[in-house]
């Protein structure tokens, strides 16, 4: 039930940024936005060596009232951000684990088409529906 | 020439196609080369057809998506073909019997025109001239009625594999991804759509196509380029899998064997192209059993003269590959019809046929003729009146020998006539392909200087607008 995806590029613009449609998406933009500093300080405290998948998901980042946010960093300092609603059933962490592995081979799939160009914001349907199933299925 | 272009489906399914038909003229030859650069000419093509096709496409919005009805596309394409479309499709039907059955309860409403065959070849010129949008068209034609649009027929499959060798030597490897993206670019769609029809091709995601996704791909923009709006999901047809199943060179060519036992000259005749452009394709990807016994037969036939290798080699495979079910021996059925039909046509194909056929021999590791064939095609052509008349005599001897306790001495001597007919026609039928193929490249060379030109002008202008402000 990630109620708000976003991949953010390394110089920490958004690629994609996709919220639940209902929701005040403006909320979830800032939040976002604001992890990112949580993000930083975490690739900064681990190290150069950013090898393990386990290194790459960093994990809750912060909790709120209502929201958790996730966070996970490619070996090419591209961030996965979710923010999760606290509300339903805690999510273990591995089925957090899980989805941002779905977003990482869905990103690589992006990467891989040759009419993208590294950059660019993400308009690939694959991609897409991949994010919908994620934000359906876990609600 | 017309046997040839009857079968190609090139039929225009959409009125303004027929109209651009017209506006093209009919340039017999042009339709061979057209097929090698689809990309120049379809610019042009395209921009003309872009009038046609936004009559077209507010039409094709309110079509459903063609993953789902598959009859709507047909009939909707349908409506506003013009009189000599319709006649084209009913003239292309009586071309294709058997893939296309379906469609002609559907078309001979609307194809009510008797002069068929007389505007044939006018039209199938003109629209041959589309080349890349042109295959197109037709194929959806065909696919339509059946099934979806995103069926590619055997001219289209030879066509795509054709321009993968181009990028690609081996059809068996793969083209990475940069260079399909500039292939793909000259099409000229926009770069969302183009990633998106990656998306929907590139299976595995690997950022490198191979022939089949290669193909879908190819296949996706055609179909896009004719106003088809993209689907939401591969469809089946367009599978790596279907196709790797749906075109095995030899199944193909039985198939089309099958399909085509009883149909006109003109069938026969690409046909045997394809069937050699197929096998050569499945050559290089490891020949089937069945396939290689026809193939030692035919080395047999061949070793005698280089320059006869090759129609020898058409008429080998064909002949053989119609027997392809039975044993090479036992070719009774086909060649007997098939040569009497090939006798009509084999003049107008055998150029056509020739230049095909070279390219596909060239690959098959088994031929030794030389790729340079082209100039010494007139000789070629003599000479194969005469060394087929050895050649045969001598298979017939070496087939005869081995075979006369199995095989009695006339099927043989049959076999050999029949051979000889089909190789002379299937000769004439490559030159003449030959000739065509050329004659349209050309003609899409010049297309793509002019416009190489225009954009030197251009250029020239913009520099001549920046020199003052850079001077000051």
């Amino acid at each position: 039930m990630a109620v708000c995806v976003a991949v953010i590029a390394k110089e920490n613009y958004p690629l994609y940024i996709r919220s639940v449609p209902t929701e005040n998406e403006l909320k979830f933009h800032y939040m976002v936005h604001t992890s990112l500093d949580v993000v930083d300080e975490k690739i900064s405290a681990m190290g150069k060596a950013l090898v393990d998948q386990r290194e790459l998901y960093l994990g809750l980042l912060y909790p709120t009232e209502d929201y958790k946010v996730y966070g996970y960093v490619t070996n090419s300092r591209v961030k996965f951000v979710m923010v999760v609603d606290s509300s339903n059933t805690a999510l273990r962490d591995n089925e957090i684990r899980s989805m941002f592995r779905k977003l990482h081979n869905s990103y690589t799939d992006v990467m891989c088409n040759p009419f993208y160009n590294p950059g660019d914001r993400i308009q690939s349907r694959t991609f897409d529906s991949m994010v919908t199933s994620m934000m359906i299925q876990v609600c | 020439m017309e046997s040839i272009k009857c079968e190609l489906p090139l039929p225009r399914f959409m009125m303004s196609k027929t109209d651009g038909e017209i506006r093209f003229g009919n340039p017999a030859e042009l339709h061979g080369t057209k097929v090698q650069i689809p990309y120049l000419i379809t610019e042009k093509n395209t921009f003309k057809r872009m009038d046609d096709e936004d009559k077209q496409e507010t039409q094709s919005p309110t079509m459903s998506p063609l993953a789902s009805p598959p009859s709507s596309p047909p009939h909707y394409q349908r409506v506003p073909l013009s009189h000599g479309y319709s006649k084209l499709r009913s003239s292309t039907e009586q071309m294709h019997p058997a893939p296309y059955e379906a469609r002609q309860p559907l078309v001979q409403p609307e194809g009510a025109s008797s002069g068929g065959p007389g505007a044939k070849p006018p039209r199938h010129q003109a629209s041959l001239i589309r080349s890349f949008s042109v295959e197109r068209e037709p194929q959806d034609n065909n696919s339509n009625y059946l099934d979806e649009p995103w069926r590619i027929t055997e001219e289209q499959r030879e066509y795509y594999v054709n321009q993968f060798r181009s990028l690609q030597p081996d059809p068996s490897s793969f083209i990475s991804g940069s260079v399909a993206k500039n292939f793909f670019t000259k099409s000229k769609l926009s770069i969302p759509e183009l990633s998106y029809i990656w998306e929907l091709s590139d299976a595995d995601c690997d950022g490198a196509l191979t022939l089949p996704e290669f193909c879908a791909a190819f296949h996706l923009i055609v179909a896009r380029k004719n106003g088809y709006p993209l689907p939401e999901g591969l469809p089946p047809t367009l599978q790596p899998e279907y196709l790797q199943a749906a075109f095995p060179k030899p199944k193909w060519e039985c198939a089309l064997f099958d399909s085509y036992s009883e149909s006109t000259p003109a069938n026969q005749q690409p046909r045997d192209l394809s069937r050699m452009e197929k096998l050569s394709i499945k050559d290089m990807a490891d020949f089937p059993v069945p396939t290689q016994d026809v193939t030692g037969d035919d080395k047999q036939a061949l070793k005698s003269t280089v320059d006869e290798a090759l129609p020898k080699d058409m008429s080998e495979d064909p002949a053989t590959k119609s027997g392809l079910l039975p044993p090479p021996p036992a070719l009774p059925p086909r060649p007997c019809p098939s040569q009497s039909e090939q006798a009509s046509e084999a003049e107008l194909h055998s150029q056509l046929n020739r230049a095909p056929s070279q390219a596909a021999e060239s690959s098959p590791t088994k031929k030794d003729i030389p790729y340079s064939q082209p100039p010494s095609k007139p000789i070629r052509r003599k000479f194969r009146p005469e060394n087929q008349a050895t050649e045969n005599q001598e298979p017939s001897p070496t087939v005869g020998g081995p075979a006369v306790a199995t095989v009695k001495p006339h099927p043989t001597v049959q076999k050999q006539s029949s051979r000889q007919k089909k190789a002379i026609q299937t000769a004439i039928r490559k030159n003449k392909e030959a000739n065509a193929v050329l004659a349209r490249l050309n003609s899409e060379l010049q297309q793509q200087l002019k416009e190489v030109h225009q954009e030197r002008i251009a250029l020239e202008n913009q520099l001549e607008q920046l020199r003052p402000v850079t001077v000051l």
